[in-house]
């Protein structure tokens, strides 16, 4: 049975937190409105007094514990390592086991986890579609409003696909046979917002003979719910996707999200023995990719004359777990791209999972500084890894009044490559 | 508990919203780096030095005391809310209001970070040199508060060397200027410098005006591995008598190289005791000259090996087993007691032997490293206080340090300040006569004692 840990099992980490003040310069949130409840050190110090008795759950409590992106920006440069971000995913299960879950929460754990019993898929792309996507002209692009419940209404947002990527491919595409042989773990971004860059994927790996796998009954990741603080969706949909993958026979697990990896990698493994090997198994599409000699290959293609200034923003879902490197060899290797590196490319977008639901104006705060360090780059084309960060960066470039587009390292992967 | 008319009474002073008496807001204002906690009564946020001085003028009538805060990233309890009170945050006040490229000076806010300070006047091409380690998050008015050091202080002073003048709200209330934005100014007493360093016990700054140095052009670092400590210190002081003042000098001794060794997998030869971290700057021409120089004087000095950066990246690869000290000491020990005593540089090696005698004779791992260009030393008595006894060991194994620097002419804080922490400690550095002569100037500017009480004196006042 998958179980995620409780707040009662992070005692020795908080413990570790020793005060220092170091994450002060550092979260997003606390960036945007100085308030000590909003920064790691704050929180560890409630969740303590929360363990102790010596605090309640009222207002300012849920207030300041709803103040997190769970972005890991301060267990990155914390000394100690202390694990905020799943410190305060924890507080939030406990608050969710007594106050219940949010509506929007509850919302999030229906379509998730109802959707995973009933065989979470394709079919349910509609379903999703509906409650968060509901009213939502095809025709109108990136700039388009946004009047579904639970969403602000000045959000902008990607159009949903017709057709999910799930549904454009095979469940198996045949390789070389001496090539290794990846499970695609595709996540909903990809599935039914960005299936063009799983189709770039898909090229680059058939490039390099990979074989590849793209299970149809995979699930959601289950990290939206983790943000929410709904356990039990993210333990059912953990052990259905742990089953749908041990019916394969697969190397690695790729993924072309951030947020993906990092719950495969880093909260399923927490969550019981039967998921030890995924911090091994589970890689960024990317870090795979350079691996496999991708990016000298890339390299030896004819560089462009004319190329376009491309910069590239850190998910943190990523950076914190070290893989910054990568995702640049292979925007440098590109040929028709100028790599430019932005200021303070691994401060968080602002999207934080459910967080920008809550906290919009603070999101759109967060947004707004990193599409001045966009800005200042020069660069035409923001290249990431992760479809969440995609639609709030081209969110924030939008509100900026920026040219700037969004995009994902794959697409131009796809441009570069030959037919 | 205060009484809810007294609550409103601030709330009308600065709104509503910036007042807060709530559990979880009293308890994120709670603490400092010291890890101590004592609970506040109430939480303000002021915006302005009218606000303040309205608030000093409240508590000084109820007899409530008032504690300044700025990050709470001290070590030695200066901001804490010890007895409970008032804990005013300064956050709100982080504006730079003018930087003056014509008289090289500027004028900001106490609640501004001293890094989003530095990096705004060196887009500028100037320069503010004090960088206590916490400089990314400490505000400047704590760092004026504590008269904070950092490893530039060996070329560059620091912070009270840089403060021209200060705009004060006093403890009963009332809002004066000392000093001023000129380079001298000699009219009645230097009430700047008797602010500088004061711990938030004799004002509350509310503006800071702060003097600015051209930016120097470039920066070389080298690495420089020592077989002994006496090496090491030879190496400081050899370098500065060749007329070389770098502007920093970071040491780390030979428990803290064995911490990095086993916790890193960074690359340190067996033979190497101890490590100088050397930077120069100035003119571009000059460094390479400066930096194989010092590589020369450092040479019949025992050096196993000498790193010196040609890139920023290598530079950063460099500073880099510096900064895994931190991380790397958690694993001798889960408790740190950080002290930092400071002692003339030329006694840095007898002080690092008298340290390790004490380490060996209460048997607790005791790694110093620091700033071994100014003497200072930060000692970290590692123990784990669970363990029952472990405690009273380090107790008394820092009194013993403190007592071993001041042996040596030196003192038991270079940068960190008295706070609560060091205040039982006084009497070992200060004659009566001088606890008195500062418990006289305190108690005649705080009659009621309400600003920052129980700070500094072993006794309160």
């Amino acid at each position: 049975m998958a179980k995620l840990k409780q707040l009662e099992d992070y005692r020795e980490e908080i413990d570790q937190c020793v005060k220092c003040g170091c994450c002060r310069a550092h979260c997003p949130a606390f960036g945007a409105v100085k308030h000590e409840g909003r920064v790691a050190r704050g929180k560890i110090a409630l969740a303590d007094a929360l363990l102790k008795g010596d605090v309640e759950m009222e207002e300012r409590f849920l207030l300041d514990m709803s103040q997190c992106l769970l972005c890991g920006s301060c267990y990155s440069q914390c000394p100690n390592k202390v694990p905020t971000e799943e410190i305060v995913a924890a507080t939030r299960l406990k608050i969710a086991e007594k106050k219940g879950l949010s509506t929007f929460g509850k919302g999030v754990a229906t379509v998730l986890k109802h959707q995973g019993l009933m065989d979470f898929g394709a079919k349910a792309g509609g379903k999703l579609s509906s409650l968060l996507f509901k009213k939502l002209p095809e025709d109108s692009g990136m700039q388009l409003r946004f009047p579904a419940p639970f969403v602000t209404k000045d959000r902008t947002l990607p159009p949903i696909t017709a057709k999910p990527f799930r549904d454009r491919h095979p469940e198996f595409i045949e390789g070389e046979k001496d090539k290794p042989t990846v499970l695609f773990f595709t996540g909903c971004g990809i599935n039914y917002m960005y299936p063009e860059s799983g189709d770039a994927m898909i090229r680059a790996l058939k490039f390099l003979g990979i074989n590849i796998i793209i299970p149809k009954d995979q699930n959601c990741c289950g990290l939206p719910a983790v943000s929410a603080g709904a356990a039990e969706t993210v333990e059912t949909l953990a052990e259905k996707n742990q089953k749908v993958f041990a019916k394969h026979n697969y190397d690695y697990i790729v993924t072309a999200c951030a947020s993906c990896n990092s719950g495969l990698k880093n909260v399923y493994p927490g969550m019981g023995d039967e998921f030890a090997d995924y911090p091994e198994k589970v890689k960024d599409i990317f870090v795979f990719l350079v691996e496999q000699g991708f990016a000298d290959k890339l390299d030896e293609l004819p560089k462009a004359a004319q190329r376009i200034k491309v910069t590239y923003h850190d998910p943190c879902h990523l950076r914190n777990h070290g893989v910054t490197k990568e995702p640049r060899a292979i925007l440098k290797a590109l040929p028709q791209v100028e790599y430019v590196e932005m200021e303070n490319a691994g401060s968080c977008c602002g999207l934080g999972g459910t967080y920008s639901v809550y906290h919009y104006d603070t999101a759109k705060q967060i947004g707004a500084k990193k599409a001045n360090f966009i800005n200042e780059s020069g660069a035409e084309l923001v290249a990431t890894d992760c479809p969440g960060c995609i639609m709030q960066l081209q969110d924030s470039i939008n509100h900026a009044g920026g040219k700037q587009k969004i995009l994902h390292i794959l697409d131009l992967v796809a441009d570069a490559l030959p037919d | 508990m205060l009484n809810t008319e007294f609550i409103a009474k601030l709330q009308q002073v600065v709104g509503a919203e910036n007042v807060s008496t709530n559990q979880a807001d009293l308890i994120c204002y709670s603490y400092d780096a010291t890890q101590k906690q004592f609970l506040p009564d109430v939480v303000v946020h002021p915006s302005s030095v009218e606000e303040i001085s309205a608030i000093m003028k409240l508590a000084n009538e109820t007899g409530i005391p008032v504690f300044p805060r700025g990050a709470g990233s001290g070590f030695t309890g200066g901001s804490l809310p010890v007895g409970g009170g008032i804990v005013l945050v300064t956050t709100r006040l982080d504006k730079i209001l003018e930087i003056d490229e014509e008289n090289l000076v500027a004028t900001v806010e106490p609640g501004l970070v001293t890094e989003d300070f530095q990096k705004a006047v060196e887009k500028v091409g100037l320069f503010y040199p004090p960088d206590p380690a916490s400089l990314k998050f400490s505000t400047l008015g704590g760092n004026v508060a504590e008269c904070a050091g950092g490893p530039r202080c060996v070329k560059y002073g620091v912070t009270k060397d840089y403060i021209l003048g200060l705009e004060i709200v006093t403890p009963t209330g009332d809002i004066i200027k000392t000093g001023g934005p000129t380079m001298k100014g000699v009219v009645g007493y230097d009430l700047t410098k008797l602010i500088c360093g004061s711990e938030g016990t004799l004002a509350i700054i509310t503006k800071i005006i702060v003097k600015l140095l051209p930016k120097p052009e470039a920066k070389k670092t080298m690495l420089v591995m020592f077989d002994s400590i006496d090496g090491a210190a030879q190496a400081v002081s050899d370098i500065i008598r060749n007329k070389i003042i770098p502007t920093t000098l970071e040491f780390m001794d030979g428990r803290t190289v064995d911490c990095v060794r086993q916790a890193t997998d960074l690359e340190v030869p067996d033979t190497a005791n101890a490590v100088l971290i050397i930077e120069v700057d100035g003119d571009k021409e000059f460094l390479d000259k400066q930096a194989s120089r010092i590589a020369e004087i450092t040479k019949p000095l025992g050096v196993v090996e000498t790193r010196i950066a040609e890139t920023p990246e290598e530079s950063e690869a460099l500073w880099q087993i510096r900064r895994s000290v931190s991380a790397s000491l958690r694993k001798v020990n889960p408790d740190k007691f950080n002290e930092d005593i400071c002692v003339p540089r030329s006694k840095v090696p007898e002080m690092i032997r008298k340290i390790d005698k004490i380490a060996d004779k209460y048997q607790i791992p005791i790694v110093n490293f620091g700033h071994a260009g100014d003497g200072n030393i930060h000692v970290n008595v590692m123990i784990d206080s669970k363990v029952e006894g472990e405690q009273e060991k380090a107790d008394q194994a820092i009194e013993e340090v403190f007592k071993g620097a001041l042996e040596l002419g030196g003192t038991m804080s270079g940068e960190h300040g008295v706070g609560i922490m060091k205040a039982p400690y006084i009497p070992l550095e200060l004659k009566d006569v001088a606890v008195d002569y500062m418990k006289t100037i305190k108690k005649a500017l705080d009659p009621k004692n309400i600003l920052n009480p129980g700070k500094i004196f072993p006794s309160d006042v």
